[in-house]
């Protein structure tokens, strides 16, 4: 029974850590591409190397202090960031999937950091607004990342594995994202919030719960049991708005 | 020294504006349904029925926010 609710648990937490620091990550890395297409690698790479250093040292010192936080306090605090933070991405992405919102579009996030960059005239020795450009664009990026691997892996006492997941999608991202190079629009990028924010308000219940003293049925199971029913509520709510929405010519007359 | 204030100055508003831009931002109406949420709990936990009533409060709390919210933005 335990290695059933721990494997639950990790394998939520795992999903959630994995899919907010891909989602982040293509944003930031086309904005690093952008900058190095445009101005040169080395001031994007430089850029890029001490946003990771100082997100880095964000986990390494907010980290080890948020576990002397007793237990409750910290899963109730957690558990409304959670919250708060999950419903914001479910939100955004149910009414993109329903068409009331722009899809977030990297090719057009390439073409506007580029067109920004050409209109700066060349740097002398270092290139500092390519620099700072690539380095605001990972650490703002990489903030979420930071927030979620802190809140998930310190409530669920799994920080290391949460760092690890961050570190492994981190790699294999920015590896295949280099690879692919300028073809990260066919990310399904909106769906991956979805998923995303599914499993943020999955955990921001249950931790909300836990912190004011709410036993679920099942345990760590129950967690699944939250996933299904917020899919259920998101796939309604995206069928429903869809149905609402104004068609062409409605919006012509 | 007033350099120095001026900086630590520009630190909090800062730190405050990021935390204020993330939780509240243009979702003001979230962060309010968390905090009644927790506070409709709260009340719940010290009648004596946290865990039976929470289990299904908790969560419907959550959806009716979600709804409100999506249902809301929609309408702009």
């Amino acid at each position: 029974m335990i290695a059933v609710t721990v494997s639950t648990s990790s394998a939520v937490l795992v999903g959630a850590v994995f899919l907010a620091c891909a989602v982040e990550m293509v944003e930031a890395l086309t904005i690093v591409l952008a900058v190095g297409h445009t101005r040169g690698w080395r001031s994007a790479f430089e850029g890029s190397a001490l946003a990771i250093l100082a997100l880095g040292a964000l986990v390494a010192v907010f980290g080890p202090a948020l576990v002397h936080v007793p237990l409750n306090t910290l899963r109730l605090i957690v558990g409304s960031v959670l919250l708060i933070f999950g419903m914001q991405w479910l939100r955004k992405a149910i009414l993109r999937s329903a068409g009331l919102k722009a899809k977030h579009d990297e090719d057009e996030a390439y073409a506007k950091a580029v067109a920004e960059l050409s209109n700066v005239g060349p740097g002398v020795n270092r290139d500092r607004v390519a620099f700072v450009m690539a380095f605001k664009g990972v650490f703002l990026e990489g903030l979420e990342v930071v927030i979620t691997v802190l809140t998930l892996g310190t409530s669920a006492h799994r920080l290391g594995l949460a760092a690890s997941v961050a570190a492994v999608a981190l790699v294999l991202v920015g590896a295949i994202g280099i690879g692919v190079s300028r073809q990260l629009s066919s990310v399904p990028e909106n769906a991956m919030k979805m998923g995303v924010g599914v499993m943020l308000v999955s955990f921001g219940t249950f931790w909300t719960g836990e912190g004011l003293h709410v036993r679920w049925p099942g345990s760590d199971a129950f967690l699944l049991l939250f996933v299904a029913i917020y899919l259920l509520v998101v796939w309604a709510l995206v069928g429903v708005l869809r149905r609402e929405a104004p068609t062409p010519e409605e919006v012509r007359a | 020294m007033s350099r120095f204030s001026a900086l630590l100055r520009r630190g909090v508003v800062g730190f405050g504006r990021f935390w204020w831009d993330f939780l509240v931002g243009d979702t003001p109406e979230l962060f309010l349904a968390v905090v009644a949420t927790i506070i409709v709990i709260s009340v719940i936990s010290v009648a004596g029925h946290a865990s039976a009533v929470a289990v299904v409060v908790l969560p419907a709390m959550v959806i009716a926010a979600l709804v409100i919210s999506v249902r809301r933005a929609a309408r702009h």
